[in-house]
């Protein structure tokens, strides 16, 4: 009541609950939350999934569905209690007072609409602007998101802009009614690291100007951390610990925090230093809550009388405002030590004979349509791939959608043929042979685990069958035996043989990817490739995955092909990286030598990009797309988005290879010692187009 | 191992009480009956009666189907005798309208699971293979479905006669594209899961993927339209034997029992109406039954 006006909380929640009716049952999902958010202020909500953190969005402006309700609590905004609003009044709220963003900017664009017509809607619906003049203020809107020519986006269709684009059509649209409060749901989720580091950088700098508070959520730490003045931690439907970005982050106390930032692969920190701590266990079911602490049975500090107990109510940390920490031992848990970083990583990695190579290797995509009507151009997927990866080790592919790492992972296992070039597996030529007409010898040596845990098992079969298979298929085992093999595989990737007879449903993403290991290992293959195996998981999921494969490197020798969008698990697992950019190798070495300057111009985007807890850094900002797949630009690929470029010859030369040390090679026009110089100093501003400044 | 107990925990307990038992049918038939909607059991409800009747006609019948009453006859309109009446010729329009039952459920269903395995393996073979494969199929497919299924009927039942045998060829023939397109447009989109990739790196044959791998997973849909077209095919055996090309007298059938009185509509309607009625109740139990499941599926 005291407090000064600019602070009045424009949303605050009491005790608030928040149920869904299951066949099963009421679930509540969020039991008890607490929580405001001040004028201007931006609040991030961090949690892994099943947290609750959608549902709280959605329940702000009551979109529950059918099955949810606000079981208990008040939630007010600026004052006004949401439950108790008429449908007409909250429409009134929904759009001009408040704006949400969600994951999928397509999903929220109209197909059928052009941008300008869907922007100029909203002041024409909230604040009656004729025609013409919300069309106007739609155009003002387009040039603060960023875009060079706002009147030639107007008349465009939302599927002839790129996710990035899309993404900041929704941001214009959210922020054109000059709302008091933008709640953005994971809205960068589904973009690649540069475009999201476009997205943010946008988000960061419109918020300020226009005073809006932001509710940012979010399952990346990195990303609140860059955005956000404050951060709130679910768990379990409950915030487990609250305060400013410096307080958690650097400063942690609950057990949890400490979880998700041990288990949090970063850019400095590689296998050999320091390895993940994954966090143990799983989140209970909102049907069966524990008495006590939520977190008690995955805790390591857990006592049982004091922790289960009783509920865990919310403590102030000593000594420092507004971190709050729901844990009865803060006062005695010793502070979370950061892992150590940057130690000279002396376990250089090993040279041995190539395994699998692959040399000047291509591909390229007939046109679609069919024999009478060729439509479209050919596509070139890939080009020139010069690569390969020794017995024991780990190559990382790193690349954005699009860069052409699919495809290789796809050839080298046989799912697709190359169509120039050669793979050689073992001294044997592979890349001209399906998967189907390999002989069982190398089936047998070079093995895959796919991307995605909810399609990598057969939901028809029992989970047990698809390791099985693979034994009696890889191994020819009779079927009493290969259930045998089969149930020690399981054990191998650290699962219980039970899981056998499970059907792939009853399983968590991060179980279905140990299962898909597993199979991957039934006949002791060579080379592992691995696409994107933990992309979509959890952080402490994903870091247990991430230690299984290292392990079972350890123990196996096997040669792990590694793809991924992800730098700070690539620097972790890998011993040499490649980097690709329109189907091209930009960048390729010893993993410490490309972490470190030189680098390639992209590969120097990259990495500042990546959205790390515990700095803020200077942000390289690229602008525009990647070339279309069908154009083989006759110099450079990344010529037209580089901040480096030198000019013409960037162009029109394609860039020599340039050779570092140790195998470290960049194909850039600007020799190695100038990168090195010129990286050395201040980062570079992004070429002709209106920028942000890099400062925030 | 940090990684030990992590991964000790089995099935996790949340996924385990929403997906209830895995492995146990009955449980998963149990459950499945207490979530399936007013719709869905309604048009059980409805099959099941006429699969009922169709199994016990010759118990429920209170007549021979064939069996003339001659006093009857006279007064064909229903009576204590007659619950539903007589035809023209003094045959209990109840106990033929049982018997047809038990043809239209023995002909329909073994005509749609022909065409069903057919249409699968066509369509499986067409998403699986595209190209050429796929390129020839479908237009098979296309020119079967750019006839008129009627002149086709007549035609090919004129040429080779109308035994129950023929009915079912002729009804699989006409309904096998139709299933053949759906099962390509799922397996089209079903051979690009990653388990399907599994399953060729460790080397399975086409065959076992497509009906190991594949078809499993395309029987909601599958299973859907096979309620569908059990529902159409009930209509079309009503039709050929309406149109006198149907199943061959003097056994009751009910197209045939339509069109043997259906001149005499203004004066007995019942004799019409009787049949009709059996017609358009077993073809609405299957569609509410076919629209039920989907809609439950999509719940799901």
């Amino acid at each position: 009541m005291s407090e000064a006006p600019n602070f009045d909380p424009i949303l605050q929640l009491d005790s608030v609950c928040l149920s869904y009716h299951l066949r099963t049952g009421e679930a509540n999902i969020v039991p008890n939350l607490d929580l405001t958010l001040r004028r201007g202020e931006a609040l991030g909500l961090v949690g892994e999934s099943g947290s609750g953190k959608s549902t709280i969005a959605y329940a702000l402006m009551r979109y529950l569905g059918p099955h949810g309700r606000i079981a208990r609590g008040r939630i007010l905004f600026e004052g006004r209690d949401i439950a108790a609003l008429t449908e007409g009044e909250l429409r009134q709220i929904r759009g001009r007072r408040v704006a949400m963003v969600y994951q999928e900017p397509m999903s929220s664009l109209n197909p059928v609409m052009t941008i300008g017509r869907q922007l100029a809607e909203v002041p024409m619906l909230h604040d009656g602007l004729s025609f013409a003049s919300a069309r106007a203020r739609a155009e003002a809107m387009l040039a603060e998101v960023n875009f060079a020519d706002p009147a030639a986006i107007m008349g465009r269709y939302p599927h002839q802009l790129s996710g990035g684009q899309q993404q900041r059509i929704v941001i214009a649209m959210a922020l054109i009614g000059k709302p008091a409060l933008l709640i953005m749901d994971e809205p960068t989720t589904g973009l690649d690291v540069t475009v999201e580091a476009a997205v943010l950088e946008l988000v960061r700098r419109l918020i300020r100007r226009h005073d809006t508070a932001l509710l940012f959520i979010s399952h990346n730490l990195g990303t609140v951390a860059n955005l956000c003045d404050r951060i709130a931690v679910l768990y379990a439907g409950e915030i487990v610990e609250e305060g400013s970005i410096r307080q958690v982050l650097i400063n942690p106390r609950h057990p949890y925090t400490h979880g998700l930032l041990d288990s949090l692969p970063r850019l400095g920190r590689s296998k050999h230093d320091m390895p993940l701590r994954p966090i143990e266990g799983h989140a209970p079911s909102p049907l069966s809550r524990p008495a006590g602490c939520s977190f008690a049975s995955r805790c390591r500090h857990a006592e049982t009388p004091r922790c289960t107990a009783q509920s865990i109510v919310s403590l102030p940390v000593p000594g420092e405002t507004e971190h709050r920490v729901r844990c009865v031992k803060v006062a005695e848990l010793s502070p979370w030590r950061p892992p150590a970083t940057g130690g000279a990583s002396n376990m250089a990695a090993r040279e041995s004979e190539p395994l699998l190579r692959t040399e000047n290797l291509s591909k390229q995509y007939a046109p679609a349509g069919n024999a009478f009507l060729r439509k479209g151009a050919v596509v070139h997927a890939l080009g020139g791939i010069d690569l390969a990866v020794g017995r024991g080790q780990t190559l990382a592919i790193v690349g954005e959608s699009g860069s052409g790492k699919t495809t290789f992972a796809r050839i080298a296992s046989g799912l697709d043929t190359a169509s120039g070039g050669r793979v050689t597996l073992d001294g044997e030529e592979i890349a001209t042979l399906p998967v189907e007409r390999r002989p069982a010898d190398i089936k047998r040596k070079l093995q895959m685990v796919f991307q995605n845990p909810e399609s990598t098992l057969n939901p028809s079969h029992l989970v047990g069958r698809a390791v099985a298979r693979a034994v009696r298929r890889l191994k020819g085992l009779a079927p009493a035996a290969a259930r045998r093999e089969a149930e020690r595989l399981l054990e191998v990737v650290r699962l219980r043989p039970e899981i056998y007879g499970c059907k792939p449903s009853q399983l968590s993403g991060g179980q279905k990817q140990r299962v898909a290991i597993a199979r991957a290992l039934a006949g002791d293959p060579d080379v592992l490739v691995a696409d994107e195996p933990v992309s979509s998981l959890d952080v402490s999921v994903q870091a247990a995955i991430i230690n299984l494969l290292s392990d079972l490197q350890a123990e196996r020798d096997e040669s792990l092909i590694f793809i991924s969008h992800n730098l700070a698990v690539v620097r972790y697992l890998a011993d040499h990286v490649a980097v690709m950019y329109h189907g091209k190798l930009v960048e390729s070495g010893p993993v410490d030598a490309l972490f470190a300057p030189p680098y390639h111009p992209y590969t120097e985007a990259l990495l500042s990009a990546v959205p790390e807890p515990d700095r803020r850094r200077a942000r390289i900002i690229l602008e525009g797309a990647p070339p279309s797949a069908s154009v083989v630009p006759k110099g450079c690929p990344f010529a037209l988005r580089c901040p480096r470029r030198l000019g013409a010859v960037c162009d029109e030369a394609p860039p020599p290879r340039q050779h570092g040390r140790r195998g470290h090679r960049i194909a850039c026009h600007i020799s190695l010692a100038d990168l090195s110089r010129l990286q050395a100093a201040e980062p570079p501003t992004a070429t002709g187009q209106p920028l942000f400044s890099p400062k925030a | 191992m940090a990684l030990e107990s992590i991964s000790q925990a089995g099935p996790s307990t949340q996924h385990q009480s929403r997906s209830g038992s895995g492995g146990l049918d009955a449980r998963r038939l149990l459950s499945m009956r207490l979530h399936a909607s007013p719709m869905t059991l309604t048009g059980f409800g409805i099959v099941l009666f006429w699969i009922v009747v169709a199994v016990l006609a010759p118990l429920l019948a209170p007549y021979p189907p064939n069996a003339t009453d001659a006093l009857a006859a006279a007064h064909p309109t229903p009576s204590a005798a007659h619950w539903l009446g007589t035809d023209h010729l003094g045959r209990d329009i109840l106990s033929r309208v049982l018997w047809g039952a038990r043809r239209v459920l023995t002909v329909a269903p073994i005509a749609v699971l022909a065409a069903a395995v057919a249409g699968s393996l066509l369509g499986l073979c067409a998403g699986y293979y595209r190209g050429p494969v796929d390129l020839v199929i479908s237009r098979i497919a296309d020119i079967l479905l750019s006839f008129p299924v009627i002149i086709l009927y007549m035609i090919v039942l004129a040429m080779f006669g109308s035994s129950a045998l023929n009915i079912i060829l002729v009804i699989a023939v006409t309904k096998a594209p139709i299933i053949a397109r759906i099962v390509r447009a799922l397996t089209l989109e079903l051979r690009e899961r990653e388990y399907v990739a599994a399953a060729k790196m460790r080397g399975e044959t086409a065959f076992n993927i497509m009906l190991v791998e594949i078809l499993p997973n395309a029987r909601g849909p599958l299973i859907v339209d096979m309620c569908l077209r059990m529902g159409y095919t009930t209509i079309t055996i009503g039709v050929l034997g309406f149109l006198g090309i149907g199943l061959p007298p003097p056994d009751p059938d009910w197209g045939s029992m339509v069109k043997d009185t259906y001149g005499m509509m203004s004066v007995w309607p019942h004799m019409s109406l009787v049949p009709c009625a059996a017609i358009s109740s077993m073809v609405v139990g299957f569609n509410l039954l076919a629209i039920g499941l989907r809609e439950d599926a999509d719940r799901e």
